[in-house]
């Protein structure tokens, strides 16, 4: 069988940051791989072990300074990726899960894969959208917020639970073909070992055009327009002890005994 | 022409998100000069209906399909209901089931989808705000279409309370079954250990910035020295450093403890949802532009390796 994994390269920004026009100043921001995407691709690592002849293939969407984040997945036993960037994909700005669906469509419908696992979400954008619209393109069957997975390849089912809020977790029978959105926490994903780093060097790492996967460039357009960028306005009404460690922990310390705390 | 909000509920019960999409779907109503529409499917319609019947809407569409949510019947109701009613706004909530039904929805609509919106405005075409890297900073964002999807942050918005006069008219939608591919079994409580973090009158809770497992001794003894119980944030809970019964927020526990230290705990969205009700809030974190700041009672901004072990000997 044959286990696609989206994975994408985000920012992650320091506590302290600068906007420069509609991003975050790049001296404030480091590139890593989603962290939804390393559950994604430890579980589909997890069935490839559990099962014999399993492939687990990633694919981004994104400009070949990723290739260092991509390769991460690789590192951690997928075993080939795929990147997809356009010059009109630079030019689209915003990109709304529609159109980032279409584009890893295009990629699903050559690969024929079994299963599909995406994060639940980017840790930058959120939209937390690409996955179940991308399972409605390829008409494939799906689930959100996936926490644990037992698959039945005979019976052609995964067994999921989905986290919902509050504690309480839903327990779903999906028929695969299926797009699973993986949610943190469903495994422990491994660090890369020195050995899987260094193969991951010569796995392979195609890079298509829109048209290598069959799309109009013409056609990428995306309906949404990012106008501004700025940091909310704090609401907060905190007191804020001021001082050295010892001296904050006392002013605190009386605060609390206050409050009735006491040992 | 309308604005179109599809409830949730689970297990018998409306989710409180149902009301706050009225609230939220009735400015946009005024702003588009439209009519506002809801619609629940499945469960005991005729209840839920009857709830949702709150100032500002005009109509109340009830699908009588089914118990609880399956996304299959979901994707099927909402966009029928979408094509008779051709809303110009699409509201769904922006929790884990409107995140599994709405991007398909809007996919087979054709119509931009735009989620976890905090802030919506039509009155010179659609704008949204929403947050970007965890919340540490703001967009605002162009829907360039004439009609749009937008699933809304639960507790953004208030619940309107005052009853309503609007027709309540039921909705005869036509499903697929051969289209329904997933069956739900059932539901299941997480944890379940001895632990009940909402009981505890003082909890002292830790998140990413213990940074270590090992780390977290200085957090028990603290707890111990205020004989206070340790709860956490998702990440502990995610690298199995804490049980998940002691986990605090929108997928973990809400607690409302008198005292609530919240120790290297950026306060994202989700934390917030399981803590805000607490009386008394203290945060310690060493970044002084850290959300939980926005909603913390009292702060210090340090170095919790300091802070922490300071505050247990003053107890000791």
């Amino acid at each position: 069988m044959k286990i696609l994994v989206t994975v994408k390269e985000v920012a992650a920004v320091d506590d302290e940051f600068e906007i420069d026009g509609l991003a975050i100043d790049d001296r404030y921001v480091t590139a890593d791989l989603n962290e939804w995407d390393e559950y994604a691709v430890e579980e589909a690592v997890q069935v490839k072990e559990a099962h014999d002849d399993v492939e687990v293939v990633t694919v981004t969407i994104g400009p070949s300074e990723t290739d260092e984040t991509i390769r991460q997945a690789l590192a951690k036993g997928a075993d080939r990726a795929i990147r997809v960037w356009d010059d009109a994909l630079e030019d689209a700005g915003l990109l709304d899960p529609e159109t980032k669906a279409e584009v890893l469509a295009a990629v699903a419908a050559e690969e024929d894969p079994d299963l599909v696992l995406t994060g639940v979400q980017s840790a930058d954008d959120g939209f937390g959208a690409t996955g179940v619209t991308l399972a409605d393109k390829l008409d494939m069957e799906w689930g959100a917020v996936v926490n644990d997975l037992d698959l039945d390849l005979e019976a052609g089912v995964a067994s999921v639970h989905r986290e919902l809020e509050g504690g309480v977790e839903e327990l779903t029978d999906i028929e695969i073909p299926a797009v699973l959105t993986i949610q943190t926490g469903i495994n422990d994903p491994r660090y890369a070992s020195l050995r899987g780093i260094r193969q991951a060097q010569s796995k392979e790492l195609a890079e298509y055009s829109l048209g290598d996967v069959g799309l109009d460039a013409s056609e990428i357009e995306s309906p949404l327009e990012q106008t501004s960028l700025y940091e909310p306005e704090t609401e907060g009404e905190a007191t804020v002890f001021e001082g050295s460690p010892e001296e904050t922990a006392a002013e605190l310390a009386e605060l609390l005994a206050e409050k009735g705390v006491t040992s | 022409m309308s604005v179109l909000a599809i409830a949730e509920h689970r297990r018998g019960e409306l989710r409180p998100v149902s009301l706050e999409q009225l609230a939220a779907g009735r400015d946009l109503a005024d702003g588009l000069g439209v009519e506002l529409h809801t619609a629940v499917i499945g469960g005991d319609v005729e209840a839920f209906g009857a709830e949702l019947n709150r100032e500002g809407v005009d109509a109340v569409h009830t699908v009588d399909i089914g118990e609880e949510f399956n996304h299959g019947v979901y994707t099927q109701v909402v966009t029928q209901l979408a094509m008779e009613l051709d809303p110009t706004v699409l509201l769904m909530p922006n929790s884990v089931n409107g995140l599994d039904y709405a991007p398909a929805v809007a996919n087979r609509l054709d119509r931009p989808l735009v989620t976890d919106v905090v802030d919506i405005d039509a009155e010179d075409g659609l704008t949204a705000t929403r947050e970007l890297y965890g919340s540490k900073a703001e967009t605002t964002i162009d829907v360039h279409a004439d009609q749009a999807a937008v699933t809304i942050r639960p507790a953004e918005w208030p619940t309107i309370e005052a009853d309503g006069d609007a027709a309540i008219e039921a909705f005869d939608a036509t499903i697929d079954e051969s289209a329904v591919k997933s069956t739900v079994k059932g539901f299941e409580e997480v944890g379940g250990g001895d632990i009940d973090i909402t009981d505890a009158d003082v909890l002292v809770s830790v998140g990413r910035g213990i940074e270590e497992e090992e780390n977290l001794d200085i957090i028990h003894d603290l707890a111990e020295a205020l004989d206070a119980t340790v709860s956490g944030s998702r990440p502990l809970i995610d690298n199995g450093w804490l049980e998940k019964d002691r986990q605090v927020g929108q997928s973990g526990k809400v607690v409302t403890p008198d005292v609530y230290i919240a120790i290297g705990i950026s306060g994202a969205v989700q934390h917030v949802a399981g803590m805000k009700g607490s009386d008394t809030i203290v945060a310690i974190n060493t970044d002084p532009n850290a959300p939980i700041f926005d909603i913390a009672d009292y702060g210090i901004q340090d170095d919790l390796f300091e802070v922490v072990p300071a505050l247990t000997e003053q107890f000791q």
